[in-house]
């Protein structure tokens, strides 16, 4: 430095030099290849680029070289941990498209299954927010439970991460008694456990001095970026596809929507903890409510071809809305398949919110986004 | 919300579109700034893919195509269903194109729904296939510049007053469209 | 056994470098193992009999991996740094008393010594995060100095007040103040500061962040900075790093049972010796393991807003009250 840049220096004059800091794509704290560019002024952030596409595999591409029930698998990749809502997304539209009736069983079948989906997504979320933050021990804990849901996915489906369960027209496979039982007692050990997590961690001060305040989205900020999901329902929207669009026979159960106002990270994770509770509740009416019947829909033909036209089906993952648009020219392949992933919207406001953030406070409010990112790139 | 369904498609009928353009009416009147004609909307779900809709705002029915408006609009009226959507409250969803190279178009499709109201409406432009051009709404709604850009590497399509139209998802030096259908896989 | 002094220092010396190296390595399966148990998982079980050989694996990996300079990192400093770290920890434990006999030196200022060596620690993570050349060695380092300068000054207010309860700086004196059962603890010693398991609890949450432990560990913040301050170390640079913080955790651990609990003193008031001395350690040592994976990571400016606005004025609450009912009774 020269004596006149040291003066301006000493007076306060200078301005400020910013650094430019690379947060991954190989980080222990973005859960997956995402690369966030940093501009930072000291410990603050004067810009912040997330730059994804590191896991782009061209979904929609293979949509179309494909057949309908080819392309089924893929759903269950594209977020990997709410497998289940997707392929729910992606069966659906064709379901609207070819005019399927689902028979009652397996739409139950379904929402049990999602739900429990929905309960397991969550857990991995809340063990890998908490690591991000410095606590080590609840992430095994939250492991322990989703290992039991785990087991009861697989033995009606085969798998443990990605199912492929669902079918043109229902399920592939019946649910037997031990899955009935084991979720009721699944449904019976997981209530005390979540109040455990309530009193050990969302109780804890140093938690709530990391959480409360941070990282606030407004309602507007939602709506003009499309977030959904628990961002928009931690900032004071009611919005839920499940009730706003009723879709399978969700409209049968009785649950309530988790709404926290403040918009700070410990609403959003106020909203996915209480999330938990409420799906355990669809699933005892599910299992309550269980009709009897078959699991599949009859002449579903074995080379699908819809009728043209454009069909779109949205569900309610684990992250938000995830929506299915597909255009179909009556051939045995898609014309086109859009996925609508909520990751991808969620992400998008990151830039404006986390401006003049801490970095700690920036990782703390993107895991309190709950990003997959396969889910952003596709 | 305050308004109905119905209301809502007078308002975009209404404020969307120009004095109808004799190339874009193709069958029947549906420009007129009141209501288009209900018969259309029957019509709607088996024709979409083969021939072009005119222009218009049509009630579509839910539970067979998830969407309960449809608006048809010429590239330049884009922002301004935007902005009108956006004083109703509406949230984005997604912005996308389809490329129909049979017919030597590009549609983009904007998607959009209500954080309150249970309703949802697309938006469709159609845009020649060699010249895909179509104004920028990252203004009205910033979501958008994300979904623009992603439209753009996989189509093309060019957004007008993007203020950064590089590469999201594809490499930054990537100079091919994956989506179009005249890209070899 | 009445060895000339140079031969019983050194003997010493030699003991207490054994001490401190099997302390690291055992202190290391203790976390590992009590990280497990706290987590429902068994720990390390593979190597020797519940996995008590693995902190042997561990240091022949360290061993014999490269130790690589970073280009353009400044080499003298990159390499100074852990032993700069290491040094003072086992200058500290010398003037430690473990037994009646049991002291490398006996030394009238050993409270002054030990926090004049504390210090040194800062410099030294400073000097191995400067050193390192890397935007996030760079931030942690920065980190730690603020943070480490923080908590120095309400340590020191608790050990001035505790000076004055005492009335000696001669840590050995100290030890036999508490001769008696467990309520001649200085913990205990209500009648000359009724605040005094305040002032023990501040001394400890001090002490866990001049070690740089979580809660307090932002400079080795795992999830953001890789590994901080010794992101660039390799090989046995790093062990040693390793071994001086769980060195610094036992001086911290030693100073806090000497001045407290009594030391060498055995609660019953019979039959004190080294073997009580250890026990307490190595309670508090378990202690801090536990806090360690209970708790998630303060921020950084919560961290300094504990030290300045609420540490500072308790730590000179209680100093003033002590010094007052000295003075009255």
């Amino acid at each position: 430095m020269t004596t006149e840049e040291i003066m301006a220096v000493a007076q306060g004059k200078a301005p400020n030099e910013t650094f430019v800091l690379n947060l991954g794509p190989q980080h222990p704290a973005t859960h997956g290849v995402l690369r966030v560019k940093l501009t930072m002024d000291g410990e603050y952030i004067t810009r912040a680029e997330p730059v994804p596409g590191y896991i782009h595999r061209m979904q929609e591409k293979m949509g179309e070289n494909r057949t309908w029930a080819q392309y089924l698998p893929n759903t269950s990749r594209i977020d990997y941990l709410s497998a289940m809502a997707y392929t729910h997304g992606y069966v659906g539209a064709v379901e609207r498209a070819a005019g399927i009736q689902v028979p009652p069983r397996a739409e139950y079948v379904r929402v049990i299954t999602s739900e429990l989906n929905r309960i397991s997504s969550h857990l991995v979320w809340f063990g890998a927010f908490l690591l991000d933050l410095g606590g080590f021990t609840p992430l095994l804990y939250a492991f322990d439970d989703r290992e039991k849901i785990l087991d009861l996915l697989e033995g009606i489906t085969g798998s443990r991460l990605t199912y492929s369960y669902y079918r043109f027209g229902g399920l592939y496979n019946d649910v037997d008694e031990d899955f009935l039982g084991g979720t009721r007692e699944f449904v019976a050990q997981m209530r005390p456990r979540l109040g455990m997590y309530r009193t050990l961690v969302t109780e804890n001060i140093i938690l709530r001095k990391r959480l409360e305040g941070i990282g606030v989205i407004t309602p507007e900020q939602c709506r003009k970026y499309g977030a959904t999901g628990p961002v928009i329902r931690g900032s004071g929207i009611a919005y839920d596809v499940r009730k706003v669009e009723p879709y399978s026979v969700y409209a049968d159960f009785e649950f309530d929507i988790p709404v926290f106002p403040e918009g700070d990270s410990m609403a959003r994770y106020l909203v996915r903890m209480e999330e938990m509770g409420q799906s355990l509740r669809i699933i005892e009416q599910a299992l309550a409510k269980l009709p009897d019947g078959p699991v599949m829909a009859e002449k579903v033909p074995r080379v699908l071809k819809p009728p043209a036209g454009d069909y779109c089906y949205a569900v309610e993952a684990a992250r938000g809305r995830f929506a299915v648009l597909v255009v179909s020219d009556n051939k045995e392949m898609a014309y086109r398949i859009k996925l609508r992933t909520p990751s991808f919207s969620n992400l998008s406001l990151f830039e404006e919110v986390s401006q003049g953030m801490m970095l700690p406070d920036a990782l703390a409010l993107m895991g309190s986004l709950d990003l997959v990112i396969p889910d952003i790139d596709r | 919300m305050s308004l109905t369904l119905q209301q809502l498609q007078a308002h975009l009928g209404g404020l969307v579109f120009a004095p109808p353009e004799p190339a874009a009416a193709a069958a029947g009147p549906p420009t007129s700034p009141e209501r288009s004609s209900p018969p259309e909307s029957e019509a709607v779900p088996s024709s979409a893919a083969t021939a072009p809709e005119p222009d218009g705002v049509r009630l579509v029915d839910y539970a067979s195509r998830g969407v309960h408006l449809e608006v048809r609009t010429p590239a330049s009226q884009v922002v301004a269903a935007a902005e009108l959507l956006d004083r109703e409250g509406f949230a984005l969803d997604a912005v996308t194109g389809v490329d129909w190279i049979a017919q030597g178009e590009m549609e983009v499709i904007y998607d959009y729904f209500h954080p309150t109201a249970p309703w949802r409406v697309a938006v469709r432009s159609r845009i020649p296939r060699d010249h895909p051009q179509v104004p920028t709404i990252s203004a009205v709604f910033p979501g958008a510049n994300w979904h623009e850009r992603e439209t753009h590497d996989f189509f093309g399509i060019r957004f007008l007053g993007h203020p950064d139209l590089t590469p999201l998802l594809l490499p930054e030096d990537a100079d091919f469209h994956p989506l179009k259908k005249d890209f070899a896989v | 056994m009445s060895l000339p002094e140079p031969f019983r220092l050194l003997a010493y010396l030699l003991g207490i470098m054994a001490f401190v190296g099997l302390n690291a390595a055992y202190l290391v399966w203790v976390e590992r193992k009590g990280a497990g148990r706290f987590q429902r998982r068994p720990g390390p079980t593979e190597v020797g009999y519940a996995g008590l050989l693995q902190p042997i694996a561990d240091a022949v990996k360290l061993l014999t991996k490269q130790v690589i300079v970073p280009p353009g990192a400044d080499a003298t400093l990159f390499r100074l740094a852990p032993v700069v770290v290491l040094a003072p920890a086992l200058m500290c434990l010398a003037i430690i008393p473990f037994g009646p006999h049991l002291v490398a030196r006996e030394i009238n200022v050993g409270l002054l010594l030990l926090f004049a060596f504390g210090s040194i620690n800062v410099m030294a993570i400073m000097i191995g995060g400067w050193a390192s050349r890397n935007k996030y060695a760079i931030i942690s380092a920065a980190r730690v100095v603020s943070q480490d300068v923080a908590y120095e000054i309400p340590m020191l207010l608790v050990v001035i007040t505790m000076l004055m309860v005492t009335g000696t700086m001669d840590l050995n004196q100290i030890v036999r103040q508490q001769a008696g059962a467990f309520w001649n603890w200085n913990l205990f010693k209500l009648a000359a500061n009724p605040l005094m398991p305040v002032t023990f609890v501040i001394f400890y949450i001090c002490m866990l962040a001049e070690t740089n432990r979580a809660p307090f560990d932002m400079a080795e913040a795992e999830s953001e900075l890789v590994a901080g301050a010794f992101t660039e170390y390799a090989g046995m640079g790093f062990g040693v790093f390793f071994m001086a913080e769980y060195a610094n955790i036992v001086v911290g651990c030693a100073v806090a049972t000497v001045l407290f609990l009594g030391g060498w003193q055995s609660p019953i008031g019979i039959l004190p010796g080294a073997f009580w001395f250890l026990l307490k350690l190595y309670a508090l040592v378990f202690s801090v393991v536990w806090v360690r994976w209970t708790f998630p990571r303060t921020q950084f400016y919560g961290l300094l807003n504990l030290s300045w606005k609420i540490l500072i004025p308790i730590a000179l609450f209680t100093l003033i009250l002590s010094s007052v009912m000295l003075k009255l009774f």
